[in-house]
């Protein structure tokens, strides 16, 4: 597998930014698409669409035909048992939320709900909200120094009152690799409900949530080279089918009379509404394409980078690292003496480098280093060990201007 | 003392002479450095300007001559320069001369993109909160 070949298939890939070549390195914030996946969406458009799941006419099937092909894709690229199970949403976001709405008639004041101290905001305030509608208790699995969570508290906080433990499987802030499985494990002593927030681990590590045997897991379309707007919920089907739906309208429903209404099964009782089509069809020609190129083999490129580039930014003096876990992925956080992440970020921009800088949407993760924010350089397989030299000059013309 | 848009000219003139972005840049960072740091004491919640990436504090003073005297500070160096170049502008003039006052002369000078709403950096608030003070000082 050729990096010069990978990148020719990412258009936006060879544009320039201030006159510069691009060179993104903001892959945990979203990730470029090939062109597969951007012919798909304008071949949908331009060639089969209509409403799904309702038309006898023969667009209305083949949209229909094209939308269940994706779940049918999405399915084995996650190795789920069954197609049901994949429930398509606009991205992680939603489908957290769809879980912590869903479960509030299973939670009450003597219940509790655990998270970790590493979480992104969308696996923290879903939590709240549950919290706050059911009088449950918010408990949170703290990290030690190297951004690793600590599990003997772990241990302690999950109990007969767990209702749910939502944790996230890679760090996007930190890119620590959890050890999720050991948390399934606790769980499971109590039967409580394991919801693991795959946002930056779909993008990185190949999935298994039958191995994972968590009950929930959720990933979004953007991180893997999909559309924006298209995510998925899987849930086993035991927890969808218990689940009472999170919203209401037109394909979630078996029969519908003023005096009530039955659902229609898993998945399209999660499904309320006309669904966002091209966004599913563009999943599933994402998914063609990373499991055509394998997962295992773009997860070695991404960490050649990620071992590459910390070697050379510990070269740079008053370099700080934050998130220091032995198994780590696409991520590394760090500030250089007590230059401010804004200032460093926005001339790395000028440079042409992307690289994002701030809280990452985590901000108890800044408070716990007592840090503004960081910048974040996060990598994607068709990154190049010159794009690391790349922003390792920008970098260092960059910190010359502002020491 | 020079009014707003003298000001404002003299500060255009000044960056005219450089090549490049680099130059203008390592102009706002060493303006960065030498606007005089806003004492701890004001550095309060009540005068801290919430931007999503930065921090700006920014404090006000009517003095009994009419003039608004502005002091402020960032935890961002980039942003201090460009706050640098604000009080240059904006203090010690009268409530009603900075209301009628805009912002256009850091376009001019090739640094539009940080009075960007988008940007984050708590410029954009701490330049309306200047047009409050002055609001709230006129009259």
């Amino acid at each position: 597998m050729k990096a010069a070949q990978i990148r020719r298939d990412f258009p936006i890939l060879h544009r320039t930014i201030h006159g510069k070549p691009l060179i993104y390195l903001d892959n945990a914030a979203s990730t470029q698409k090939p062109q597969v996946v951007i012919d798909a969406v304008s071949n949908y458009y331009s060639e089969i669409n209509a409403n799904v799941h309702r038309g006898n006419h023969l667009l209305s099937q083949l949209a229909t035909d094209a939308v269940e092909s994706a779940r049918d894709k999405t399915r084995a690229f996650i190795n789920a048992g069954e197609r049901e199970e994949i429930i398509f949403t606009k991205g992680t976001t939603d489908g957290i939320n769809t879980v912590a709405s869903s479960m509030s008639g299973f939670v009450n004041h003597l219940h509790n709900i655990v998270i970790s101290a590493s979480e992104h905001h969308a696996n923290i305030v879903p939590w709240q909200m549950l919290c706050e509608r059911t009088g449950a208790e918010l408990r949170v699995i703290p990290m030690d120094k190297k951004g690793v969570w600590i599990l003997d508290e772990a241990r302690e906080k999950i109990d007969q009152n767990t209702m749910v433990v939502a944790v996230g499987h890679i760090s996007n802030a930190l890119g620590t690799i959890n050890p999720v499985e050991e948390i399934v494990a606790m769980a499971r002593k109590f039967d409580a409900a394991v919801l693991i927030d795959g946002a930056q681990s779909a993008p990185h590590i190949p999935v298994d949530v039958q191995h994972l045997d968590a009950d929930f897991y959720c990933f979004s379309g953007h991180k893997i080279c999909a559309p924006t707007g298209i995510g998925v919920l899987y849930g086993k089907r035991a927890w969808l089918e218990k689940l009472p739906p999170y919203q209401g309208g037109g394909e979630m429903i078996k029969t519908v009379t003023f005096q009530k209404t039955t659902y229609a099964d898993i998945p399209f009782k999660f499904e309320a509404g006309t669904p966002n089509m091209a966004g599913m069809v563009g999943m599933g020609a994402a998914i063609d394409y990373l499991m055509h190129h394998g997962m295992v083999n773009l997860a070695a490129i991404e960490d050649d980078l990620l071992e590459y580039a910390t070697s050379q930014l510990k070269t740079i003096e008053g370099m700080r690292f934050f998130g220091t876990a032995e198994k780590k992925a696409g991520v590394i956080s760090f500030l250089i003496d007590d230059i401010h992440p804004y200032d460093l970020g926005t001339l790395m921009d000028k440079f042409g480098i992307a690289v994002r800088t701030g809280h990452h949407c985590a901000q108890p993760i800044m408070d716990f280093f007592g840090i503004p924010g960081t910048v974040r350089a996060s990598f994607a397989f068709y990154n190049t060990r010159e794009d690391v030299d790349a922003m390792m000059a920008a970098i260092k013309k960059s910190v010359q201007m502002l020491r | 003392m020079s009014n707003i848009r003298e000001t404002q000219t003299e500060i255009i003139d000044e960056f005219a002479f450089f090549t490049d972005w680099t130059e203008r840049y390592e102009h706002i960072i060493n303006l960065g450095k030498e606007l005089e740091p806003l004492e701890e004491v004001h550095k309060t919640e009540d005068n801290l300007i919430k931007g999503c990436q930065s921090r700006v504090w920014l404090h006000a003073k009517l003095e009994d001559t009419g003039e608004i005297t502005f002091r402020a500070d960032s935890d961002a160096i980039l942003t201090k320069g460009i706050i640098a170049l604000m009080i240059r502008v904006f203090s010690g003039q009268k409530p009603k001369d900075i209301l009628v006052a805009d912002t256009g002369f850091i376009d001019t000078i090739g640094l539009k993109e940080h009075l960007s709403p988008t940007r984050a950096n708590g410029l954009v608030s701490m330049v309306k909160q200047i047009k409050y003070y002055a609001l709230a000082f006129h009259g």
